[in-house]
């Protein structure tokens, strides 16, 4: 890359582009994409029934917005993910704390744990479906099956994690267990809680459409699974657009609050 | 106060071959009220054994050790401990690093907290450093947090437990040098363990020596030099023969070896 003029040694590099570099790439690589994606579309070559194009899914959009079906479509599924996602947090959470801090604890429920943990999520729906039915609960709680591990396991890596030579301190400082769970074992595992929340928020998006796959006729995926069955490709790819698009902010979000609480951590 | 080691025994039980492992040996000493006591021995002759014994984090098997007459059964406010490493809270910033020896205890008020926090800032020379997380702050720097937050607790003894043996060679004699000055101010009684012969009688008002394996005291020896001290006297023909006097002590130990490497 070539240089005009020397910068001032004072703020190096701070031009516009060197600012904001990784989002300037990444949309024109994006916009780009999405321009060939339209062109193959506009050709006219490929049957609508296999394929569809940027503008039709827009046109959709449009459609499903006017007639209301698509917002409630929305609200269910966001319904679901929020209750599920947020129990699991909440239980993930206690449950972990208590576990990571009793051993004899740990070692009881340890098989229940493995085992459920070991299990790919997808293998209880049927189980879950006798068990709920098929409304809105049976949705909620594969959420919740699908983000609880994360959340409980890494709790626990947390306060199992709890620095030795932290304690040792604590402990010649007069603390109480309650004092050392307060001041050392809680603040050292939100880092981990935090990176258990991510993997929850992923998985529980995973969870809400599974869910809606599997009986129902509401939410995101019923509309995604619906539109694949009845040849609606323009229906699949809005769902499958809508989801992402979801996936990708809430991932941030939790980014964030995981950046956000771990500022202390030394910085490479 | 006054602390009173009287034949201590501590014995380990060792995993690996299971038996009993002699650590500590009928050690008998005597650390009197505003005392700067160091302890060297070579690496392995039971030197944080005892401190820990003393801040109450080890139980021991035989014999008695008191401060003010008081058997010691566990840690206590009157106490406060400088560790090797500096374990500070990494999510706390350095004044609230200072506090939490403090919060623990839980014999000061708020405004009593704010205040000795900010003063014993000061005195370890940090102001400016207080909004700033442990991870930015370079090894000594670390070490200042570390005996700031002991000193904040009005210790009565303060046990410091090889506080420099991290730093490299320029920062652990600047850190001795202040060390000197800070607790010219506190006047607290210490209770100070190291390897380093050199630092221990530049420091202390007496220096007992340990021997390896199990470790017991061979000698105590009085430092001939008053207070204020400056590291010139490192230079002083009588500071190296102190020095030596106890290098000759410690040689005839048998971890001679070890300990000729870690001083070097």
């Amino acid at each position: 890359m070539s240089t005009h003029e020397p910068e001032p040694l004072d703020r190096p590099r701070q031009t516009f582009y060197h600012r904001h570099e990784g989002v300037i790439l990444g949309g024109t690589t994006a916009l780009i994409a999405l321009g060939l994606w339209q062109a193959s579309w506009s050709a006219g070559k490929i049957s609508p029934l296999f394929f569809t194009g940027p503008s039709a899914v827009l046109k959709r959009f449009g459609e499903e917005w006017t007639e209301g079906r698509l917002k409630a479509d929305l609200v269910y599924s966001g319904t679901n993910f929020i209750v599920g996602v947020g129990a699991a947090i909440a239980a993930g959470v206690v449950l972990g704390v208590v576990i990571g801090w009793y051993r004899r604890l740990a070692m009881v429920c340890e098989p229940f744990l493995s085992a459920l943990y070991a299990t790919p999520r997808v293998a209880l729906v049927p189980l879950i479906l006798i068990w709920f039915g098929i409304g809105m609960w049976s949705k909620v709680f594969i959420v919740f099956i699908n983000a609880f591990f994360p959340v409980l396991i890494n709790t626990i890596g947390g306060i199992r994690a709890t620095d030795a030579d932290l304690l040792r301190a604590a402990r010649a400082y007069c603390a109480s267990d309650w004092q050392i769970f307060k001041t050392v074992a809680i603040p050292g595992a939100v880092p981990f809680i935090l990176t258990g929340v991510r993997q929850a928020v992923a998985l529980g998006l995973i969870g809400v459409v599974v869910g809606e796959m599997f009986g129902g006729s509401e939410g995101i995926g019923y509309m995604v699974n619906y539109g694949g069955q009845t040849f609606q490709t323009d229906a699949v790819f809005l769902g499958v657009i809508i989801i992402a698009l979801a996936g990708i902010t809430l991932t941030s979000i939790a980014e964030q609050l995981e950046k956000r609480f771990s500022r202390w951590r030394p910085q490479r | 106060m006054k602390l009173e080691i009287d034949r201590l025994t501590k014995q380990y039980y060792v995993e690996r071959d299971g038996r009993q492992n002699l650590a500590l040996s009928e050690v008998s000493l005597s650390v009197a009220d505003g005392e700067f006591m160091a302890i060297v021995g070579p690496s392995g002759c039971g030197k944080t054994t005892l401190l820990n014994i003393v801040a109450g984090l080890l139980p021991y098997d035989r014999g008695n050790v008191s401060i003010d007459g008081k058997r010691i059964t566990g840690p206590g406010v009157d106490r406060a401990v400088v560790f090797q490493q500096a374990s500070l809270l990494p999510w706390r910033t350095i004044s609230g690093n200072v506090r939490y020896g403090m919060e623990l205890h839980r014999r000061f008020d708020q405004a009593t907290m704010r205040e000795r926090t900010e003063y014993f800032i000061r005195l370890v020379g940090l102001i400016g450093f207080e909004r700033h997380y442990p991870s930015e702050l370079s090894g000594g720097m670390q070490q200042r947090v570390n005996l700031a937050r002991a000193l904040a607790t009005d210790p009565l003894l303060l046990l410091m437990d090889e506080p420099f043996a991290a730093l490299d060679a320029q920062t652990r004699e600047h850190m001795q040098a202040e060390l000197l000055k800070i607790w010219a101010e506190a006047r607290t009684t210490v209770l100070f363990i190291t390897h380093q012969i050199n630092e221990a009688v530049f420091l202390a008002d007496r220096v007992a020596v340990l021997s390896g394996r199990p470790g017991h005291v061979k000698d105590v020896f009085t430092i001939p030099f008053g207070r204020p001290r400056s590291l010139s006297i490192k230079r002083d023909p009588r500071f190296l023969a102190t020095e030596d006097a106890i290098w000759s002590l410690v040689e005839e130990a048998p971890e001679r070896l070890g300990m000729a490497a870690q001083s070097a």
